[in-house]
C-alpha cells in the first residue's frame, strides 16, 4: 500500500435513503463530481475530489442508501463491500461518514451501531441540524459523542459553511490516519440481534436527544390532501399535466433562440464559403444536424427540473405510495412508479433505476416497459410533426390544441406500456406472489437550488457530450451516405436521387411503404436507431440536401406539403413504439445481463411498431387523410 | 377517529393486526409475528425488514392514510416516521 501522502484521503457517505447524503454530497464537491458505474453491476458510482481547509486532497464517494448492511439489492451489497473495504478496484475508505437526518435519528442510530461493530473508523454526522433544532430537537452531541464512541459533528449541508466542522474534524482524523485495512468482523445480524440493536439506539437517543412535545405538522397537514385516495391521485394527474405543457409552453421562446442562432451560422458559413463540398458539409452535416438535436436540451432541462424538484421535495415516494394498486393492476411494484417517470427524460436513467426494485421478476418487467414511457429524445420527433400538422390553435379555451395531442403521445405509451406489462404477468408469471411494498415517507423538504441546479447540469452535460458524438457522428454518416456517390455532370434530378442514401432508402420502402411511409423516412430511420432524435436531423439532411436552403430552414413546412396526413401520423404511432435507440438495448443487455432479454424487447417493439403504424396508416385514409 | 375499528368485528380472543387496521387507528406493536399474513419474502426477511423500518415492540403507530383500491396500501406512523406498507405484510404486526 502507498503512503498516506500519495493517495487521496478517501471518504464514504453512508446513510439511510432520505438521510440527505446526496445534499452533503453536492455541498462537499459541488459540480467536480463523476458518475460512473461500478464495474460489472448497474449501480451508480457517484464520486467527487475536494480540497479541506488543511489542504488535503479528499476523494469522496457516495454510497447508495441502505437501511442495514444485509444487502438485499445490488445497491445495497455494494454499500457494504465499500463500506468493509472488500470491494475489489474500490480503494478501503480511510473514514466512513455516516449521515444522520437529526430530525429522525432512530433508524440511522441503528445503522450505526450496526456500522460500528464493523470497526471501520466512522465518524457520524448529524445533518440538516438546522431544521431539527426548528422543530425543537435538541442533541447533546459531546454525550451522544461519548455513548457511541465515535466523533460526532453537525452539518447543514445546504448553508454556506454549514460543513466548516465536518471539514475540520476530517482534518484532524486525516493529520492521524493510519491505512486501513479490509475488515471482517461482519456478519449478517439475527432478528433478535437487530432488536437489540433498535433498542439500543432507542435507549442513546433518550439519553442524549430531547424530543419536541409536538411532532412535525405541516408534513401531516399537506399529506391530508396529497394522500387523499381522491384527491391525491387527481393532483397527481395535475402535476404530469402540467409538466407536459411546461415542457411545450415554457421551452418555446429559449427554443426559437437557439434554432435562430444555428441558422443565423448556417447562413455565415453559405455567405462566406466557396460553394462546394465543405461548405455542404458544414452547413447541411454539422451545423443543421447538430443544432437540430440541441434545440431540444431546454425541454430535456424542464422534464429534469420536475422530477428533481419532486423528488428533493419528498413527493416521488408518495406517487409511489398512491400508484401502488393501481400500477399492481398491471402487474407492476409501486416502486416501479419512479423509474419509469424517469423515464420520460431518457430510459436509461430509468432502467437503471429500476434497482431499487428489490424482486428480479418485477424489475425485469419495469425493464421491459419502460421504453414504452415517452423520452425526451422522442420529443424531437414529436414536436415537428406536430408543428407541422397540427394547428395550433386553443381547444376549450385555454388548452394548446398542440400541447393536446402531445399529451395523446404520452398516454398512448403509457396505456401501451401498462397493456404490455399485464400481458407479461398474465402469460409469464401468472402464479407468482407479489413483492412487498415497504417505503419511508420522508417529511417535505423545501427542494435546494444548488442542488438541484446540479443535478440539471450533470444531465445537460450529459444530453450535449452525447449530442457531441453519437448524434455528431451520425449526422456526418447521413451527410456522407445523402451527397455520395455525386451525381453525373448534367443531371437534372437532385443530387440526392443519385445517393447511397436513396439506394437504401429505396431498397427498404417496399416494407415501409404499407406504413405510407416514403424512402426519405426510410433513410432517417436507420440512423434513428442510434438515437430516436437524430431521425428529425436526418430527414433535415435529406431534405435540405434534396432541396436546397430554404428546405432546411423549414423543414417543418417541407414535411407539411410532402406528407399526408396520413403519413404523419403513421410516423408518430411508429415513435411511440419503435426501439429506436440503441443505448437503450445496450442497458437493457447490461442490466439484465442477457442478451435474450434485449432481442425481446427489440422484437416485441419492432412488432407493437409496425402493427400499430399500419393500423394508423390504414384508417387514416379511410378517413379521407392520404 | 374510533378507537376500533376493526372491521370484521374481533373477538377479544384474535390479536389486532396493524394489517387489519382503518385509517385513524392508533396502537402500540406488540410482536412482530412473521408467519401471519400472505408475504411472498420468507418470515426472517420480512422480520427484518419490518424491525429495520421502526417496527419493533413498543413502537406507538398509527394508520395516516389508506389507498384508492381496497384500502390498501396503507401510510402508518411509527414513532416519528411514515411508513408505507402494503397490508399483506402488515398482518404481520401485532398490535396492542
Amino acid at each position: 500500500m502507498s503512503s498516506v501522502e500519495s493517495h487521496p484521503f478517501n471518504l464514504a457517505l453512508v446513510g439511510t435513503p432520505n438521510s440527505g447524503k446526496t445534499s452533503l454530497f453536492n455541498a462537499l464537491t459541488g459540480s467536480r463530481q463523476k458518475v460512473a458505474n461500478y464495474p460489472g453491476v448497474t449501480v451508480e458510482r457517484k464520486t467527487g475530489l475536494f480540497t479541506t481547509p488543511g489542504g488535503r486532497v479528499v476523494s469522496l464517494v457516495d454510497l447508495p442508501g441502505t437501511y442495514s448492511l444485509r444487502g438485499r439489492s445490488p445497491d445495497e451489497e455494494i454499500t457494504r463491500d465499500v463500506v468493509l473495504g472488500r470491494k475489489s478496484g474500490e480503494p478501503v475508505p480511510d473514514l466512513v461518514l455516516c449521515v444522520a437526518d437529526s430530525t429522525n435519528l432512530r433508524l440511522t442510530f441503528r445503522l450505526m451501531l450496526e456500522l460500528k461493530a464493523t470497526g471501520r473508523p466512522l465518524m457520524l454526522v448529524l445533518n440538516m441540524y438546522d431544521i431539527a433544532m426548528r422543530r425543537g430537537v435538541t442533541v447533546d452531541v459531546e454525550k451522544l459523542s461519548a455513548q457511541l464512541g465515535v466523533p460526532v459533528v453537525t452539518s447543514i449541508a445546504v448553508r454556506k459553511g454549514g460543513t466548516a466542522e465536518l471539514l475540520k474534524r476530517t482534518d484532524e482524523f486525516a493529520a492521524q490516519a493510519t491505512s486501513p485495512a479490509a475488515s471482517d468482523h461482519w456478519r449478517p445480524l439475527s432478528t433478535s440481534e437487530l432488536r437489540a440493536l433498535q433498542r439500543e439506539a432507542d435507549r442513546i437517543i433518550a439519553d442524549c436527544v430531547s424530543l419536541p412535545a409536538r411532532p412535525h405538522t405541516l408534513t401531516a397537514q399537506v399529506d391530508r390532501v396529497v394522500l387523499h385516495p381522491v384527491a391525491g391521485l387527481v393532483i397527481l394527474v395535475l402535476l404530469l399535466f402540467l409538466m407536459f405543457q411546461a415542457v411545450f409552453s415554457w421551452a418555446q421562446p429559449v427554443m426559437e433562440l437557439i434554432s435562430g442562432a444555428f441558422e443565423a451560422l448556417g447562413a455565415f458559413v453559405q455567405a462566406n464559403m466557396p460553394e462546394g463540398l465543405l461548405q455542404s458539409f458544414l452547413q447541411n452535416g454539422v451545423i443543421s444536424g447538430v443544432g437540430s438535436v440541441l434545440v431540444f436540451l431546454p425541454q430535456i432541462i424542464i422534464i429534469f427540473l420536475f422530477i428533481l424538484l419532486l423528488e428533493d421535495l419528498g413527493y416521488m415516494a408518495r406517487a409511489a405510495f398512491l400508484m401502488d394498486r393501481i400500477m399492481g393492476g398491471a402487474g407492476l411494484h409501486g416502486r416501479a412508479f419512479i423509474p419509469l417517470l424517469s423515464s420520460f427524460a431518457c430510459a436509461i436513467p430509468g432502467i437503471m433505476a429500476t434497482r431499487v426494485i428489490d424482486n428480479k421478476r418485477d424489475r425485469l418487467t419495469t425493464i421491459l416497459i419502460a421504453p414504452l414511457m415517452t423520452c425526451s429524445a422522442r420529443i424531437p420527433v414529436y414536436t415537428l410533426i406536430i408543428s407541422a400538422f397540427v394547428p395550433a390553435k386553443e381547444v376549450f379555451g385555454w388548452i394548446n390544441l398542440q400541447g393536446l395531442v402531445m399529451f395523446g403521445l404520452y398516454t398512448a405509451g403509457i396505456v401501451s406500456a401498462l397493456t404490455v406489462s399485464a400481458l407479461v404477468k398474465f402469460f409469464m408469471w401468472r402464479d407468482y406472489e407479489p413483492a412487498p411494498f415497504m417505503l419511508e415517507l420522508p417529511d417535505y423538504k423545501l427542494p435546494r437550488l444548488k442542488s438541484v441546479g446540479i443535478g440539471i447540469y450533470i444531465r445537460a452535460t450529459m444530453f450535449l457530450q452525447r449530442a457531441g458524438t453519437t448524434i455528431f457522428s451520425m449526422m456526418v454518416l447521413i451527410w456522407f451516405l445523402a451527397s455520395f456517390p455525386r451525381p453525373p455532370a448534367g443531371a437534372t434530378e437532385p443530387a440526392i436521387d443519385f445517393s447511397l442514401a436513396s439506394i437504401i432508402g429505396h431498397a427498404i420502402e417496399p416494407v415501409l411503404a404499407p406504413l405510407g411511409f416514403n424512402w426519405q423516412i426510410g433513410v432517417a430511420l436507420i440512423p434513428g436507431m442510434a438515437a430516436r432524435e437524430v431521425a428529425v436531423a436526418a430527414l433535415g439532411t435529406v431534405y435540405a440536401i434534396e432541396g436546397g436552403k430554404e428546405a432546411a430552414e423549414q423543414i417543418g413546412q417541407v414535411l407539411a406539403s410532402k406528407w399526408s396526413l396520413a403519413t404523419a401520423l403513421s410516423l408518430l404511432a411508429w415513435f411511440v413504439f419503435a426501439p429506436q435507440c440503441a443505448s437503450t438495448l445496450a442497458v437493457i443487455k447490461r442490466e439484465t445481463g442477457s442478451w435474450g432479454w434485449m432481442g425481446v424487447t427489440f422484437i416485441y417493439m419492432f412488432a407493437l411498431a409496425y402493427i400499430a403504424s399500419l393500423i394508423t396508416y390504414n384508417v387514416a385514409v379511410a378517413f379521407g387523410a392520404g | 377517529m374510533t378507537q376500533n375499528p376493526h372491521h370484521n368485528g374481533h373477538s377479544l380472543h384474535q390479536p389486532i393486526l396493524l394489517g387489519n387496521a382503518r385509517r385513524g387507528y392508533r396502537g402500540v406493536v406488540q410482536a412482530i409475528d412473521p408467519h401471519r399474513g400472505t408475504s411472498s419474502l420468507q418470515p426472517v426477511e420480512l422480520e427484518s425488514r419490518l424491525i429495520e423500518l421502526g417496527f419493533v415492540e413498543g413502537a406507538k403507530v398509527e394508520v395516516l392514510h389508506e389507498g384508492i383500491i381496497g384500502r390498501d396500501p396503507i401510510a402508518v406512523r411509527v414513532d416519528n416516521i411514515t411508513i408505507a406498507v402494503r397490508r399483506r405484510e402488515a398482518m404481520a404486526i401485532v398490535l396492542m
